[in-house]
């Protein structure tokens, strides 16, 4: 989305509860500053905005922001704050239970964020790949995870405009330092939804079950000065060690032992240095791709600024 | 994040001669389990340490039961690393692996004092692997940037380490940085050997 767009979009939000007017008037208007008078856009910001301040006979201190702040979806992190988004409903699950009236994710430039409708706030449904301006929304926390929670008070208003959803992967870079308990080959709980990993053949949900194998490595890089939890799913770590799920357990069966498997990775993988690109959840980040820096690193400008110190 | 899981201690990254000088261990609360840091001249506290040099000899020097001290070099001096039953893994790759070999190894600083009173630092190893020599060079001049960023800051109103180690040693940080300044001349040397080979 351009800047004028974006503008356009925060002056709407500031007059739309005293004007009716629409994004693409606001957007001309800017345009026309912009492109035709060279004015600077935050100028021709100032400008647009005194247009309307006048149309609607308010005082600049009367408009406010729009009472709540706007946020972007990866910007929230903190919980029980009020706050007003515009985003896209990227994917809609199944509410797991009858008190919610819809779930899923929502999407802007900066990333994505999980909502929950309830179903007592009655409110208006919500289309998958259509954009909104949600107004009032709740900011909430469970596992160091943030979500928006839609309430009684929530305005929402269909945006006619798409928006291309960012990813939020970060890359982190580091010695890997540690393989946690839990890496290797695990058995995880067969039972539908549940992937629970099982401890000593139980998992702490369905008890006693058969389990599943599955390959993964959880582990740590540290830079220096910051530690970082990454977990490797299966297709990560065969990438990683040449190791498939299928030799795992043939190695583990050789061995009478599945512990061996998790020890061939410390024994390869520790102490050297790696970079991860992938999603974070909670305070992990998911491997989508990982690599060992192994290219000859250069020393000469470490040396020119000790010189200068 | 709002996460009340505890935080995993960062490892440092110090070169050898640094470390050998960071006799003064503390603890920032009176909890019995608080961890204990030792106080980096430089003015950082480390309660881990990261770090690659060369192991250059092993030996079992327990009585009882077996207990490994294994001398691991870097271009600034020698770390020496102590693994006993309790570090098992540890241990054993100091029992199998042949020298001299580059190592990379992750532990915690310990101190003791000796009979004659002075205080000798060594790591307990949580981790011992074999790396290669782009790992080694790669720690040397990340452990040269580290040790700079640190003296750069050490004047920084509100740096409660370097006040620390202020009041604790009595050690020139010129003497640190000239350490780190060698070890990058150090790996200049070693490539240039290699490329006129």
């Amino acid at each position: 989305m351009s800047d004028i767009q974006q503008t356009a979009r925060q002056l709407h939000d500031q007059f739309s509860e005293h004007l009716d007017v629409d994004v693409e008037e606001i957007a001309e208007r800017l345009e026309q500053y912009v492109e035709e008078y060279k004015i600077p856009l935050n100028e021709a910001r100032r400008s647009v905005e005194s247009h309307y301040l006048e149309e609607a006979g308010l005082e600049r201190d009367e408009l406010g922001r729009g009472g709540n702040p706007t946020v972007q979806a990866a910007d929230v992190d903190a919980p029980d704050e009020w706050v007003d988004i515009t985003a896209k409903v990227v994917e809609l699950w199944e509410p797991r239970s009858d008190s919610v009236a819809q779930v899923g994710l929502l999407g802007d430039e900066s990333g994505t964020i999980k909502f929950t409708k309830w179903a007592a706030s009655d409110l208006d449904e919500l289309e998958e790949g259509q954009v909104y301006r949600l107004g009032n929304v709740v900011t909430d926390e469970y596992q160091g995870r943030y979500s928006v929670k839609l309430n009684r008070t929530t305005t929402i208003t269909e945006v006619d405009e798409d928006i291309e959803v960012g990813d939020d992967e970060t890359t982190v870079e580091g010695a890997l330092v540690d393989i946690q308990s839990g890496s290797g080959l695990i058995k995880r709980c067969p039972e539908e939804n549940c992937t629970r990993v099982l401890q000593n053949g139980r998992c702490s949900e369905h008890g006693e079950v058969e389990g599943e194998f599955d390959l993964r490595i959880k582990g740590v890089l540290d830079d220096g000065a910051e530690v970082h939890e990454i977990i490797l799913n299966e297709e990560a770590t065969t990438d990683l060690t040449g190791v498939t799920l299928e030799e795992a357990k043939q190695q583990a069966m050789d061995a009478l032992d599945t512990t061996v498997v998790a020890d061939d990775m410390r024994e390869t993988l520790l102490g050297r240095y790696y970079r991860v690109t992938g999603p974070t959840l909670g305070r992990y980040v998911l491997a989508n791709e990982i690599e060992e820096l192994t290219e000859q690193v250069d020393g000469e400008a470490v040396l020119i600024k000790a010189r200068s110190m | 994040m709002s996460s009340d899981a505890p935080t995993r201690e960062v490892a440092r990254r110090v070169f050898a001669d640094e470390f050998n000088d960071a006799t003064f261990t503390f603890k920032e609360s009176d909890d019995e389990r608080a961890p204990l840091y030792s106080l980096l001249p430089t003015g950082e506290r480390a309660n881990r340490v990261f770090l690659v040099g060369t192991l250059t000899e092993t030996e079992d020097v327990g009585e009882d039961s077996e207990y490994w001290r294994g001398r691991v070099v870097d271009p600034t001096g020698t770390f020496f690393v102590y693994a006993g039953q309790y570090q098992p893994d540890a241990a054993s790759a100091l029992r199998e692996l042949e020298t001299p070999a580059y190592v990379a190894i992750v532990g915690k600083p310990r101190t003791y004092e000796t009979e004659d009173g002075s205080v000798n630092v060594s790591v307990r190893p949580e981790s011992i692997t074999e790396v290669d020599t782009a790992t080694r060079d790669r720690w040397v001049v990340e452990t040269a940037e580290a040790t700079l960023d640190r003296i750069e800051a050490f004047d920084d109103e509100g740096n409660e380490y370097a006040r620390r180690a202020e009041e604790e040693y009595d050690l020139p940080l010129r003497r640190y940085k000239q350490a780190a300044v060698d070890a990058l001349e150090s790996l200049d040397e070693t490539e240039e050997a290699v490329a006129d080979a």
